[in-house]
């Protein structure tokens, strides 16, 4: 029963692993990757004294310099005072990564625009094509679906009109046309019968 | 018996079924398109058993304790056989003896060669290995949401001009121009009013803000429902009624699979970021379970074997929770008390490994900055008083009580949603019930910032660095202190952060009952929880101020002394949190773990305990069922509850069927029946298994056998075994019975006969019978009288049987 080509939707399943492995391999990576020397900073937040007022302080400094004394600007606060000044701030260090966001953003982004993009063929553009290629007698629709204005509505008989032919690109569109096929099973299960998920 | 398979019998279920089993791989059953007979054996979530029948031989149907196994070799097993339809119930028993005769094969051989013995070796490493992979894509597919999610909630307000996918917090990150007042304001972050019209102030430039607010909001919500709509139905909701089910045995195909993977991720961060009133710790639970599905396919041990792929869920749902809140031990005892049917020590270790794998995972990624894991974490230590037990107690009793309303709501609202017209315009309902957010959500600066952040800024102590209107204290003393600060009058801007907040509370109670159960991702604890930080917030800022104001009452004197810190708001607010969680949800020990995670120490463990308890005797008062429970007898899920006892004393033959007026019960003979005879039964019957006896005069039992491997190996004889017609007689035993001459050849299967199914007698009590099914992990039970086969009793029939003790409608009740 092990068609040549039966491996294709492993094939198909492994690819789409590897590419999730690399993803995530690339994440950790640029987590760990060097440190952009703008990503440090050293935050100190000094309360309202008498009448100086509060004030943020963020200065690009190294983590044993990150203290009151280094950070406030010392012109504006009077002698006598700093060192009840500096006693109310404190301090933090604090590092992050922009390029593992960045890099975040852009993978997220472009996963979405991909599933947009399909999805938006799926719905318009499909319907269209099939409907130019095989005229109208392939929009009659079997009695189980009428009212089924979903996508993949005809997958029923593409499925059966693509048992024939055996090359590499007609597998590809059996797998998604099954793969169609399930999707509208769960569809009815969820949204139409309320069996599942309700 | 299967609903499902009832639903598809007038589709032609019947003349169908036997081509539809050729490529015997079950996800094609699915889809049961009459006629159309499979070549290619395509497998999506399904133990491929094409072109590996070599290693399969001792893994199969032959091992069903029987010790003839050398004669099995000889047999072929046939794929498909062993394996099981969606929407059923897996049997435990037979997975867990099938698991074990694979470790002492390998085991056994280990001890021939070199190679065996790496090959052992390795197997018994692949679990670690496995757990190690899904604590690392958990960690990261958490790292991916939390940043994403982050972004995009602040997109709804504005853009970061230099460096687009930064955030409000990390745009402003290494800016000068951040004011002590203003924490947030800073020239690199416009908002969109300050990029369309150029002007911050005014009330154009307030209208502006509101406009594209509720514009994102509603786009993102359209976004995600289409998208789960288009791509994967099963992305919805919370995740976690279905996952319990799964884990408790029954099947649910695609419900694990890596598009509703890809689905659930994207939609996650979409729907988050649309405002709504939901959080992302039930689906992130779901991801993880994903994750940990997809990767079993990986390992052979795991991927054939439905009892240990269950083992490995648990601990990717710890693993997912740990990420969620930061807690590892949290996520392994949530796990272990409210996901997992069964949960031996050896998951319990491996749990723990793939949680803190995930946990340190995100930790390097790194989200928030400062290597915290979660948003709200906890950093005071102020201690408590004894007689502030009495307002955490309250705040219980507010949680058992805001649980129970919400349990009952929300299911009704759901069962309106699933009865009525509502149901058929997901998409719009969930547009509408964006909008609606979004409008109300605006103009209360507590509700226009995301939950997350409104429940830290509630847990968070007041000192003198904060300038938040939650913080506006007046400051009388003369102190240099940062850190513990005595309790001090409430400013005007305290008063008026308490109305807003007593508004944001309402608004949030109305809101999440229509929100949750949504095609939308949605998951529960966040929203519980900012409902009882703001309870908490509230309470807590009442008493402080009451201490503040009459210390000369005897409680406050003889706790309190003046000019010291006495009541902490923020862990009013805490304590409140865990109370409506718990009141929801009915969680216990792991509740109050991953509080105690989340504070990072031990000092608060008898308030946050003190709550927990009470909440859930209040809420146990009021309705039997946490939440998830609830979601699953909705459904109509065949989960049998097993934290309960079954107090009843009827009997076996109360509960079994055939029914008195019913029809006998129909078996099979163990060799006189032909080929066609079996046919018939199966094509007018649509039980799932047949007992099988030795004759129908002696009615005594030999065993038991499936329908699903019935179908399979008859279709499987007829085209490869020679000579096997109709008239062949089927036989059960070891030897063919003696055939008169010219007789066409006969059908051996005893190869997938269960000979040792659990029959008890029909004077057993249920109660002993519910036990069974319980702890066994059953499908069905004969029912025996004097040593003759009586009945049969399924998990169906078990579940109805409670179902009208318990004076609920039976025919809920609609999977096998």
């Amino acid at each position: 029963m092990a068609t040549p080509w039966g491996g294709l939707p492993r094939l198909g399943a492994s690819l789409s692993l590897s590419c999730l492995a690399l993803a995530v391999l690339l994440l950790v990576r640029t987590a760990a990757a060097a440190k952009n020397s703008e990503d440090v900073r050293c935050k100190c937040i000094c309360p309202p004294y008498k009448d100086i007022p509060g004030h943020i302080y963020n200065r690009n400094i190294s983590q044993k310099d990150c203290d009151c004394l280094h950070v406030v600007e010392l012109m504006s606060v009077r002698e006598p005072d700093i060192e009840a000044y500096c006693l109310r701030c404190e301090c933090k260090y604090e590092e992050r990564s922009s390029v593992t966001i960045k890099v975040t953003i852009i993978i997220y982004l472009s996963i979405l625009g991909l599933l947009l993009l399909y999805m938006v063929y799926l719905t318009l553009v499909e319907p269209i094509l099939k409907r130019r290629l095989f005229g109208h007698s392939q929009l009659i629709q079997s009695d189980d679906d009428v009212g089924d204005h979903q996508p993949f509505a005809n997958a029923h008989d593409v499925l059966a009109r693509s048992r024939s032919r055996a090359n590499v690109l007609n597998k590809v569109e059996y797998a998604q046309q099954r793969w169609k096929l399930q999707v509208q099973e769960q569809r009815k299960s969820v949204f139409d019968r309320h069996v599942v998920l309700s | 018996f299967s609903f499902y398979t009832g639903a598809m019998d007038s589709r032609g279920f019947q003349q169908g079924c036997f081509n539809s089993f050729q490529s015997s791989s079950s996800d094609e059953d699915l889809v049961d398109i009459p006629g159309t007979a499979m070549n290619f054996s395509l497998r999506d979530d399904v133990p491929p058993l094409d072109g590996e029948i070599e290693e399969d031989k001792s893994y199969n149907g032959g091992g069903i304790g029987s010790s003839t196994r050398m004669m099995d070799f000889l047999e072929e097993p046939i794929p498909g056989v062993g394996t099981y339809d969606d929407f059923n119930t897996i049997d435990w028993v037979r997975e867990k003896s099938r698991d074990r005769d694979r470790h002492r094969e390998i085991t056994n051989k280990s001890k021939e060669s070199t190679w065996a013995l790496i090959h052992s070796v390795s197997d018994a490493f692949s679990g670690w290995l496995l757990m190690l992979l899904i604590g690392l894509l958990s960690g990261s597919l958490a790292g991916l949401i939390d940043i994403s999610a982050h972004w995009m909630t602040d997109l709804k307000e504005g853009i970061c001009t230099e460096g687009l996918w930064f955030n409000h917090e990390h745009c402003c990150w290494d800016s000068d121009q951040v004011t002590f007042e203003n924490k947030d304001k800073c020239p690199k972050w416009n908002s969109w009013s300050q990029l369309l019209i150029s002007t911050e102030e005014g009330a154009f430039a307030y209208i502006v803000n509101y406009f594209m607010y509720v514009l994102w909001a509603l786009l993102f919500a359209f976004l995600a429902v289409s998208l789960v709509k288009v791509f994967a139905p099963y992305a919805c909701g919370s995740g976690i009624p279905e996952i319990k089910t799964i884990l408790s045995g029954f099947i649910i195909r695609g419900y694990l699979g890596k598009w509703t993977l890809i689905i659930k991720t994207i939609t996650l961060v979409l729907a988050v970021s649309s405002g709504l009133s939901l959080g992302k710790e039930g689906p992130l639970v779901h991801v993880a379970c994903c994750c940990g599905n997809i990767l079993c396919h990986c390992f052979n041990k795991y991927r054939k074997n439905e009892a240990k792929r269950r083992e490995v869920l648990s601990a990717a749902a710890a693993a997912g929770v740990s990420v969620a809140f930061g807690a590892p031990i949290g996520g392994v005892l949530f796990s272990l008390e409210e996901v997992s049917y069964y949960f031996p020590l050896k998951t319990l270790w491996r749990s723990f490994f793939a949680a803190l794998v995930a946990a340190f995972t995100l930790r390097s990624i790194n989200p928030f900055g400062n290597s915290r894991l979660v948003l709200f974490y906890v950093e005071f230590h102020t201690p408590w008083h004894l007689f502030e037990l009495v307002p955490f107690i309250l705040l219980g009793i507010f949680g058992g009580l805001w649980g129970a309303l919400f349990i009952r709501t929300n299911i009704a609202w759901c069962r309106k949603r699933k009865t009525t017209q509502l149901g058929k315009y997901p998409v719009i309902e969930v547009l509408v019930v964006t909008a609606i957010t979004a409008i109300l959500a605006f103009p209360n600066e507590y509700t226009r910032m995301s939950t997350s952040e409104l429940i830290s800024e509630l847990f968070n102590d007041c000192g003198l660095l904060d300038s938040s209107k939650l913080c506006d204290y007046e400051n009388h003393f003369n102190s240099s202190k940062g850190g513990d600060l005595p309790d001090r009058p409430a400013g005007a801007g305290v008063y008026s952060a308490m109305w807003q907040l007593a508004l944001a509370l309402i608004m949030k109670i109305v809101i999440t009952i229509f929100t949750f159960g949504m095609k939308v991702p949605s998951g529960l604890f966040i929203p519980s929880m900012a409902v009882g930080a703001i309870a908490g917030r509230l309470l807590g800022v009442g008493m402080e101020q009451m201490a503040y104001y009459h210390h000369d009452w005897a409680i406050f004197s003889s706790w309190c002394s003046q000019g010291a810190d006495c009541i902490t708001p923020g862990l009013y607010a805490m304590v409140g949190a865990a109370a409506c969680l718990g009141g929801v949800t009915r969680m216990t020990v792991s509740l109050v773990v991953i509080m105690f995670e989340l504070t990072g120490g031990l000092e608060y463990i008898v308030p946050l305990m003190a709550a927990a308890m009470t909440s859930k005797w209040v809420a146990d008062a009021l309705g039997r069922e946490g939440i998830y429970d609830a979601h699953i007898r909705l459904n109509g899920y065949p989960f049998l509850e097993a934290k309960e006892e079954f107090a009843h004393k009827t009997l076996a033959m109360d509960v079994m069927k055939p029914r008195r007026n019913d029809p006998l019960l129909t078996v099979l003979t163990q060799d006189s029946m032909t080929v066609e005879d079996v046919e018939t039964v199966i094509s007018e019957t649509t039980y799932s298994g047949f007992p099988v006896v030795v004759s129908r005069e002696s009615q005594r039992l030999v065993g038991f056998v499936l329908r699903r491997d019935l179908i399979i190996s008859i279709e499987n004889a007829r085209k490869k075994q020679d000579g096997v017609v109709s008239t062949s007689i089927i036989y059960f035993t070891e030897h063919s019975p003696p055939m008169p001459p010219y007789t066409p050849p006969t059908l051996k299967l005893r190869n997938i006969l269960d000979l040792s199914p659990f029959t008890v007698t029909d004077l057993t009590p249920m109660e002993i019978v519910v036990d069974i099914f319980r702890k066994l992990g059953l499908r069905q039970c004969l029912v025996t009288h004097n040593g003759r086969l009586l009945g049969i009793i399924t998990k169906k029939d078990v579940l109805k049987h409670i179902a009208q003790m318990a004076n609920q409608d039976p025919d809920s009740i609609l999977f096998n």
